[in-house]
């Protein structure tokens, strides 16, 4: 039996775990051709490297179906309601930062908080006889905190990608995404509320508190722990 | 833990009690269509209720509650006056807690009556009291109708009043709200700088989406009318304090409702009411010298409720959910009725967690 470890397989994540264990003694590379999902660990016995797409790797670590994984805390938190319970975190690796808000057109100059937002939506839903529509693909993150923070009258619209050219397609009013530097927001002529901070995430080793550890996985795992650390 | 056959059994003899006080059998179907659901209950459904869809009808809810489709039935066909009685499967998504069960059964009662309203409210409290009887439950009851006729005669404009009643449901938010209008919060930085600008529009900007510059200019006039607008007086704030502090029996929480009254003479009507229906329950055998009311009761789970409200609490159980709830929606009538409306009043019961607390008394 080995220890399994998720990683996320492809693009500047991957490169960048790869290089975080790379510095502890620990080479992970993918096996055979670049289109192959088969890896190989060197520097440790008994781990074998899974590699998958970021967004499953909350999924597998809750199931048990991985030991350890890399992915986001916004992904984490997302996808796992209960995550305290089931997934315990290792390390923070120090990259792909990236903060979930919630953005509105910079041309709002009336809103500049959620309490904005809120009197907003009201009017808003008046005037064009639908609720304000908030285009996302963290869905549950997004409802909680608005919930949190009483603002009523809006619907989640989900978009899994260019969330940011939703507003300017009038798909929808405002959004929640991730943003690392901003840069995307301004060309898409949208501003972050000033209190619209859901969640700072950052690229985070976890280990499954379900797995199924043996007496060999255990020792692996405690092996590797202390060389992480 | 009781079976389902027992949970079954159970249901369906307290369904015969409630068609033996008059009560017609309905049933609604499981799958509700999604929109009026979220238009009632906002996105916060999404994470209460389970969501399916197909490409023909779209998005369905499994019904999370029968009292909406059973108002809609009954403002389409129903006769009048009208008491139904159904039981049946609701479903409620769970995230956070796994021993709350996500599929139970409800058995419910509901009154549209448009000549008693306080007899109404007696005869469906009495009926569940009837029903509940040997258990050991604690009863609370409310009024959702005194704190609105408290906001809605408030001194003030009504661009305030709306917003303060838009979330009488959220307590948080409400009180931000009240201290604001109370100026007791000073006005954000923000916020002043907008509204001294001499051209808050004239920004470098493209106008985008589909808020138009009209409504960010309404907006605007809307927070510099609101700024010349005087505060919410002090006695009007403090008599809404003391309102939602009011945890009494019935009558000992009538006569502190009265005092209040002194500030807020706009409640008067609805604590008439409130006596109407004191009056009736006592007439009706219950003994509301200690029966609890409380202001706040129901005032952050039940949105559709206008008046009347009360619940059912296992006694050292506070990890259960109430056994059985209900109360007054006249609003909701008049929502979903395409201008017509009717007084009503209701409420459910959990046949499992009767049978539990039976269980765990023995």
């Amino acid at each position: 039996m080995t220890l399994k470890l998720g990683v996320p397989s492809k693009g500047r994540l991957m490169e960048k775990t790869f290089s975080w264990f790379e510095k502890r003694g620990i080479t992970l590379s993918r096996s055979g051709s670049d289109r192959e999902y088969a890896g190989k660990v060197e520097g440790i016995d008994g781990v074998s490297l899974i590699l998958l797409s970021a967004g499953e790797i909350p999924r597998e670590l809750a199931a048990g179906r991985i030991h350890m994984g890399v992915t986001g805390t916004d992904l984490v938190h997302e996808k796992l309601p209960r995550w305290e319970q089931q997934i315990e975190e290792v390390s923070e690796l120090g990259f792909g930062k990236a903060d979930l808000i919630i953005a509105t057109p910079a041309c709002w100059v009336d809103v500049e908080t959620l309490d904005d937002l809120d009197a907003a939506a009201a009017a808003f839903r008046k005037t064009h006889g639908h609720r304000l529509r908030i285009a996302t693909k963290y869905h549950r993150l997004v409802r909680e905190f608005l919930t949190d923070a009483g603002v009523a009258d809006y619907t989640l619209v989900d978009s899994q990608g260019a969330t940011e050219g939703t507003v300017m397609n009038e798909t929808a009013e405002a959004i929640a995404d991730i943003t690392s530097t901003g840069e995307t927001l301004r060309a898409n002529h949208l501003k972050i509320l000033s209190d619209g901070l859901i969640l700072q995430s950052q690229a985070t080793l976890w280990r499954s508190r379900v797995a199924s550890y043996g007496v060999g996985e255990k020792e692996v795992l405690s092996e590797l722990l202390d060389r992480l650390s | 833990m009781p079976n389902r056959s027992q949970i079954q059994a159970r249901a369906a003899m307290m369904r015969v009690r409630f068609e033996a006080a008059g009560a017609q059998v309905v049933d609604t179907p499981l799958l509700q269509p999604a929109e009026t659901l979220l238009d009632l209950y906002g996105e916060d459904i999404r994470a209460r209720a389970y969501v399916t869809s197909d490409a023909l009808r779209g998005e369905q809810m499994l019904r999370p509650d029968f009292t909406l489709p059973v108002v809609q039935m009954h403002m389409t066909e129903g006769a009048e006056p009208a008491r139904y009685t159904y039981s049946g499967e609701v479903f409620r998504r769970q995230e956070h807690d796994p021993d709350r069960s996500n599929e139970y059964i409800q058995v419910g009662y509901e009154v549209f009556d448009r000549n008693d309203p306080a007899g109404a409210d007696a005869e469906v409290f009495s009926l569940f009291a009837l029903q509940l009887r040997g258990l050991p439950l604690r009863a609370a009851t409310g009024d959702i109708g005194i704190l609105t006729a408290a906001v809605q005669g408030l001194r003030t404009t009504d661009r305030r009043k709306a917003a303060l009643m838009r979330h009488l449901w959220r307590p948080r938010r409400f009180r931000v709200l009240l201290d604001r209008f109370a100026g007791r919060k000073p006005e954000p930085e923000h916020r002043t700088m907008l509204l001294e600008a001499a051209d808050p529009m004239g920004f470098d900007v493209p106008m985008i989406g589909k808020r138009r510059a009209a409504e960010i200019e309404a907006r605007i006039d809307a927070l510099r009318d609101d700024r010349d607008t005087p505060p919410i007086s002090d006695n009007e704030l403090a008599g809404l304090e003391s309102l939602l502090t009011v945890r009494e029996t019935m009558p000992f929480a009538l006569e502190q409702l009265r005092d209040v009254a002194v500030d807020l003479p706009q409640i008067t009507p609805a604590l008439d009411r409130l006596e109407a229906r004191i009056a009736a329950l006592q007439a009706r055998g219950v003994d509301v010298s200690r029966l609890d009311f409380e202001a706040a009761h129901g005032r952050t789970s039940m949105e559709y409720y206008d008046g009347f409200v009360f619940g059912f609490y296992a006694e050292g159980r506070p990890d259960l959910p109430p056994i059985a709830t209900g109360g007054r929606y006249d609003a909701l009538t008049r929502q979903l009725g395409n201008g017509a409306e009717i007084p009503a009043v209701g409420g459910v019961l959990r046949p499992d967690l009767m049978l539990e607390v039976e269980e765990a008394a023995q």
